[in-house]
């Protein structure tokens, strides 16, 4: 069985703990890193990992370390800040890179 | 093009020709592959679009819950009430494939606590706002599920599509045409070997007549 791990500010992280996910608060790059490398590391079972946007955004290279594999899935949520559109942005990352250009309104 | 030493024999020609309509064949189905792949790929863009946006409006009223809450409650009054989760979240990884590409599928299991009582603590010290997070939060939870499977597809769906665009492009614009041109260059150097065998043997037959009958 897989696991689901939440990345992300202590206050955006409370609220999947009492959904039964595991939460590794972090509060900068360098501890989101971290987390990171833990979860995706071979002995962990990670097959989800959201992760906060404006860590998410701070971490681009590691997270892309795992794009072309089938798991660990890693998505961009929003903070408490609210969305800033980063989750989106890497969407359009990949619809560039399939058709050659921006065909997202 | 400049081309490396190709020895103009009619052998080679034959193995050039056959490999030119197998490139011309597979350049045929790739580009069939490219775009099916590109159909599907545009489908589940729009997917992943619209959940992006399900999603990250959920997490918005998730958030501001969450913030009414916690200027009820101290953080560590929260996360005391929050430090033992009473269920548990599992999720069984199945892939499927699209057009050879293995992309995952998510299905999740909760387990641990009965329906619709996913708090993990007494309703007597904590506020209605962290309930509505939660509540908010749990039902907001299959569409990020569904969010990171999208996700994963569009990203393996994009490379494979770039993977094999390049694949087209260099049959289309490389191997074929410089295979066109090497059949061509053997050919017209077999059709010359031909004429100068074709001249030699009418100059030797013109000296043996000469010789043997003076014919001028």
């Amino acid at each position: 069985m897989n696991k689901l791990a939440v990345i992300g500010s202590i206050d955006t992280v409370l609220g999947f703990r009492a959904l039964g996910l595991d939460t590794f608060p972090a509060s900068d790059a360098d501890g989101a890193r971290s987390a990171l490398r833990h979860v995706t590391s071979g002995d962990a079972s990670y097959a989800i990992v959201y992760i906060e946007e404006k860590l998410g955004v701070m971490l681009a290279s590691e997270l892309d370390r795992h794009r072309s594999n089938l798991t660990p899935a890693i998505v961009l949520i929003p903070g408490r800040e609210g969305a800033t559109g980063a989750g989106l942005a890497r969407l359009r990352e990949s619809v560039i890179r399939a058709v050659g250009a921006d065909i997202l309104q | 093009m400049a081309q490396k030493t190709i020895t103009p024999t009619r052998m080679e020609l034959t193995r050039l020709k056959a490999r030119l309509k197998t490139a011309v064949r597979g350049h045929k189905l790739l580009k069939d592959k490219r775009d099916e792949l590109m159909r599907q790929f545009l489908e589940v863009v729009r997917r992943t679009q619209s959940l992006r946006s399900k999603v990250d409006a959920g997490l918005d009223g998730v958030g501001r819950s969450l913030s009414l809450a916690s200027a009820v409650m101290s953080t560590d009054q929260m996360e005391q009430a929050l430090l033992y989760p009473r269920q548990r979240v599992e999720l069984s990884v199945s892939t499927r494939n699209i057009m050879s590409v293995r992309v995952p599928k998510f299905d999740f299991r909760t387990s641990g606590a009965a329906r619709g009582d996913i708090f993990p603590y007494g309703f007597a010290q904590t506020s209605g706002e962290l309930d509505d997070a939660i509540i908010a939060l749990s039902s907001v939870f299959s569409d990020m599920l569904s969010l990171a499977e999208a996700e994963k597809t569009t990203q393996l769906l994009a490379d494979e599509i770039e993977r094999t665009r390049r694949r087209v492009n260099a049959l289309e614009y490389v191997m074929i045409p410089e295979m066109q041109t090497n059949i061509k260059y053997i050919t017209m150097k077999l059709e010359e070997n031909d004429r100068s065998t074709k001249v030699r043997l009418m100059k030797v037959k013109d000296m043996v007549l000469e010789q043997s009958h003076n014919y001028q």
